[in-house]
């Protein structure tokens, strides 16, 4: 166990890359939580990155997965674009908002908002 | 309608704040307020996170807080173990494994109250704060 645990610790740079977004997709495939929830941890506590540095490369990669994944669901015909649009086109406003107030919070405080929101995307996975 | 803006920017706000999607808060924005099923809602809000994770992850760029490449190859795997997810999904006990990835979240929770608390008492023993920014 303990090898197994260093050697996770010592594995090159590109393989926990890869793991990271590995682990990110499967888990959003078999329970439909955000690649975010998975991809920010792993980047701070496995590949040493900080806070901002995390939610910022998590955010780029996101566009990628929702890209690809409502094509697919479009393709069952399960997107309703008006809908989409009428959450989303304010949610642009309050992303705008949120990363630049990301910028004055100190990033103990982001690593413990992003706890609340483990904690809460946990209770919400185990009562649906 | 106007409940369904608000909560849109409330997720807005969540995702560029804490880098996560906000489908925790578009999910229930479309199934209680804009009355979509709940299959309907899990895939329409993916169409709503695309501009928010744009606008967020292009604000974070000129902040300097993009690792482009890296951004890159973890998107194209994760669209692969979704392919994965979705078919192991199908013949692994659900309700096993939900909990499991719910035990490994509140872990994962733990840790970053942990690193929170540290800091909370390293920053009494210091008479002046330190600044917000920087690390």
């Amino acid at each position: 166990m303990d090898h197994l645990v260093s050697g996770l610790m010592l594995a090159p740079r590109t393989f926990k890359l890869a793991a990271t977004g590995t682990a990110a997709g499967l888990f959003s495939g078999l329970f439909g939580v955000g690649g975010g929830t998975v991809i920010v941890p792993l980047l701070v506590l496995w590949l040493g990155y900080g806070v901002r540095e995390a939610t910022g490369t998590s955010l780029a990669a996101i566009v990628v997965i929702a890209a690809i994944a409502t094509l697919a669901q479009g393709a069952y015909g399960n997107v309703v674009v008006s809908k989409g649009l009428l959450v989303g086109v304010p949610a642009v406003g309050g992303a705008l908002f949120g990363t630049w107030f990301q910028q004055r919070v100190r990033t103990e405080t982001i690593g413990l908002l992003f706890a609340i929101l483990l904690v809460a995307v946990a209770i919400d996975l185990v009562v649906s | 309608m106007i409940a369904a803006i608000v909560m849109g920017a409330a997720a807005g706000v969540v995702s560029g704040l804490l880098g996560v999607g906000g489908g925790i808060l578009f999910v229930p924005a479309l199934t209680l307020v804009l009355s979509l099923s709940q299959v309907k809602a899990e895939a329409t809000s993916l169409l709503a996170i695309i501009p928010v994770a744009l606008a967020g992850a292009a604000q974070q760029y000129r902040y300097g807080n993009v690792r482009v490449r890296d951004g890159a190859v973890l998107g194209a795997l994760s669209a692969l173990g979704v392919l994965a997810g979705v078919a192991l999904a199908n013949v692994l006990p659900d309700r096993d494994l939900k909990l499991g990835f719910a035990a490994l979240m509140l872990v994962t929770a733990a840790q970053f109250f942990r690193r929170w608390l540290r800091t909370r008492k390293a920053s009494a023993d210091r008479p002046v704060e330190p600044r917000a920014r920087g690390e």
